[in-house]
């Protein structure tokens, strides 16, 4: 029954917020690795798309998952906008300004979410999601939905970034932005293309954070540091890093209730991200940029 | 009325661009000189604000302090507490590109925050820390306000006149070359991450006088006081609208940004109760906005220090121009 309790309780609520953090931790290090930059509305941009996902959803009604399809295409597009506006005419300058610009990105988008929806907790759907009894572990559909789609998201990530030719050029442009551009690679149209991924990727981890957890405004700025702490965790540029990176993550998260106080849950990943860098701010897989 | 108490409003926003001022000098020595981005200043300043509130007020039964020590040992003390708990920050991510820096700074921040949210022995949790002494508070309100006005503007103007002899010194000037070429520094003979800790440091010294000085004039401190982004974002704003580093830009941008962030908190107040939550937000949204406008359009800010042309408005990885030419 011990090993029931710890799953229950720990396990399970791990890896699905791990998950989450997967998914936001690919885009942080896609930007980072083509971009070369952080992205610190990554956090906002999800909690902009958990929340255009709900006005769709309650325009359209059925289920949220139909509305999350158009919500990411939203979100992706929105991502190129934002970069074309903000990002774009510092792209020669040191990396530090984009950096910047994005903090201030992040705010606006925050703020916007705070004019249109307001900063009440709110929720795709209420009532009580009964958990489903599977050899005694209890899981809630929305965690196996969450579970399926994040690992599908992941395996069509790599298989585009493997086989599909825009893919390919993508890990060009991560290689070596000069020698993409003599091959010719239009640098610009990636860029593109990496915004939309990443704004797909944010739309998804925030609708899933908001459907296993709550809606508010603050969500995503709170999500920021673990998903950062994953990338680097993983280590920064490597997609399969990510992913494993946000998976401990999750489930040191969960984990550390069970010595610390449940305030201080927010600060375990900060430790966990101040450890790596202390001891191997590589990572797990070896990250070629630091 | 009577003429002095006319003076109340401006002598009060005053004070407020004194205090801002200290922090701004402070992220200008960071990131002014330094090239360090720092994205934490709310938890440098809770650390001052929250240091120089436990050592000066008076005993309370179920906390930690109430040393009832004189102001300045309690103002000296945040300082010296501000730089203490910047150095390990500064140690371990002082090595990497300054993206770690920014990342680890926002954690701190937050870290701060959720201290000061739940340690009741120490911090007062949400009720804060009240009964901290005020200079010359025995004084009736406006003089009292004068008075203080007259302190952190000293305070100010010596912190000013040092870091401005610091910056022109030999020290300032292995500042800016760290920052314009780190390799050629390095070529030269200069150790990189010590430089940079020293710098950081001595900005985060800065940011906790910056809280000290709030927490006085307040008489006390709560959670409230320190919303991490705004408040670090609204310096940053001042910092680079006015012009890194060059001190007397950054005392400008703190006036400009102060007053108008001021007045428009006027306006929304005029505003029916209906749209107030909506109109709070919108003016953070125009303070983000207002950055991306200052970022593309004059990214070397209003009064540019001397021979930035080179850091800003070129590529650091290509050759300086004045070499190609």
């Amino acid at each position: 029954m011990m090993f029931l309790d710890l799953a229950n309780f720990y396990l399970i609520p791990g890896i699905v917020m791990g998950s989450i953090y997967a998914i936001g931790a690919i885009g942080i290090t896609l930007v980072f690795s083509i971009m070369r930059h952080t992205n610190l509305a990554h956090g906002d941009m999800a909690t902009f798309g958990a929340f255009s996902a709900l006005a769709l959803f309650s325009a359209i009604g059925i289920s949220p998952y139909l509305v999350l399809p158009l919500a990411t295409v939203i979100v992706g597009f929105l991502s190129i906008v934002i970069d074309w506006i903000f990002y774009e005419h510092l792209r020669n300058k040191p990396k530090i300004l984009t950096t910047i610009s994005s903090l201030g990105v992040g705010l606006m988008l925050r703020s916007v979410v705070q004019i249109i929806w307001g900063v009440n907790t709110t929720a795709y759907v209420t009532g009580i999601n009964k958990p489903y009894k599977i050899l005694g572990l209890k899981v809630k559909s929305t965690e196996i939905i969450t579970l399926g789609v994040s690992a599908a998201l992941v395996i069509i990530l790599i298989l585009f970034l493997n086989r599909n030719r825009w893919g390919k050029a993508m890990r060009a442009m991560s290689n070596s932005p000069d020698l993409a551009l003599i091959s010719g690679i239009d640098n610009r149209k990636v860029v593109a293309l990496t915004w939309f991924v990443v704004g797909v990727l944010c739309c998804c981890a925030g609708f899933f954070l908001g459907i296993n957890t709550e809606l508010k405004s603050m969500m995503g700025w709170n999500i920021l540091l673990p998903t950062i702490a994953a990338a680097i965790l993983g280590g920064i540029g490597r997609i399969e890093g990510a992913l494993v990176g946000g998976l401990i993550i999750g489930l040191i998260e969960e984990m550390s209730l069970m010595v610390i106080p449940a305030e201080y849950k927010a600060a375990s990943s900060f430790v966990v991200l101040l450890l790596v860098l202390l001891l191997r701010p590589t990572g797990f897989f070896r990250s070629k940029i630091i | 009325m009577d003429i002095i108490s006319a003076f109340n409003y401006p002598v009060y926003l005053a004070i407020f661009i004194c205090i801002y001022g200290c922090l701004a000098i402070g992220l200008n020595v960071q990131w002014g000189f330094a090239g360090l981005f720092n994205a934490g200043i709310a938890g440098f300043f809770a650390v001052g604000a929250y240091t120089t509130s436990i050592l000066t007020s008076s005993d309370l039964p179920d906390r930690l302090g109430g040393f009832d020590l004189p102001v300045p040992v309690g103002i000296l003390g945040a300082m010296i507490l501000s730089g203490i708990v910047a150095w390990p920050v500064g140690k371990i991510c002082l090595r990497f590109r300054g993206d770690y820096l920014a990342i680890v700074t926002i954690g701190f921040a937050e870290v701060v925050r959720l201290v000061v949210r739940s340690e009741h022995w120490l911090t007062g949790s949400t009720s804060g820390i009240s009964n901290v002494p005020r200079p010359f508070g025995n004084l009736p309100y406006t003089q009292a306000q004068i008075a203080y006005l007259a302190l952190t503007g000293g305070i100010l103007f010596v912190a000013y006149l040092l870091i401005e002899c610091q910056s022109v010194s030999p020290w300032g000037r292995i500042m800016r070359a760290i920052r314009d070429n780190e390799g050629a520094a390095a070529a030269m003979g200069k150790n990189i991450p010590f430089r940079r800790l020293q710098a950081f440091i001595l900005g985060a010294t800065l940011m906790g006088l910056g809280g000290a000085l709030y927490a006085h004039l307040n008489r006390g401190v709560t959670p409230d006081a320190i919303d991490p982004m705004i408040a670090s974002f609204l310096i940053w704003i001042m910092v680079i609208l006015g012009g890194s580093g060059n001190n007397r830009g950054v005392l400008l941008g703190v006036m400009i940004v102060w007053i108008i962030w001021s007045a428009s908190e006027l306006m929304t107040d005029q505003l029916p109760t209906e749209i107030a939550l909506q109109a709070k937000y919108g003016r953070i949204f125009l303070i983000g906005l207002m950055l991306q406008i200052v970022l593309r359009f004059r990214p070397e800010g209003l009064l540019p220090e001397p021979l930035s042309e080179l850091r800003i408005r070129e590529n650091k990885d290509s050759p300086p121009r004045d070499t190609v030419s």
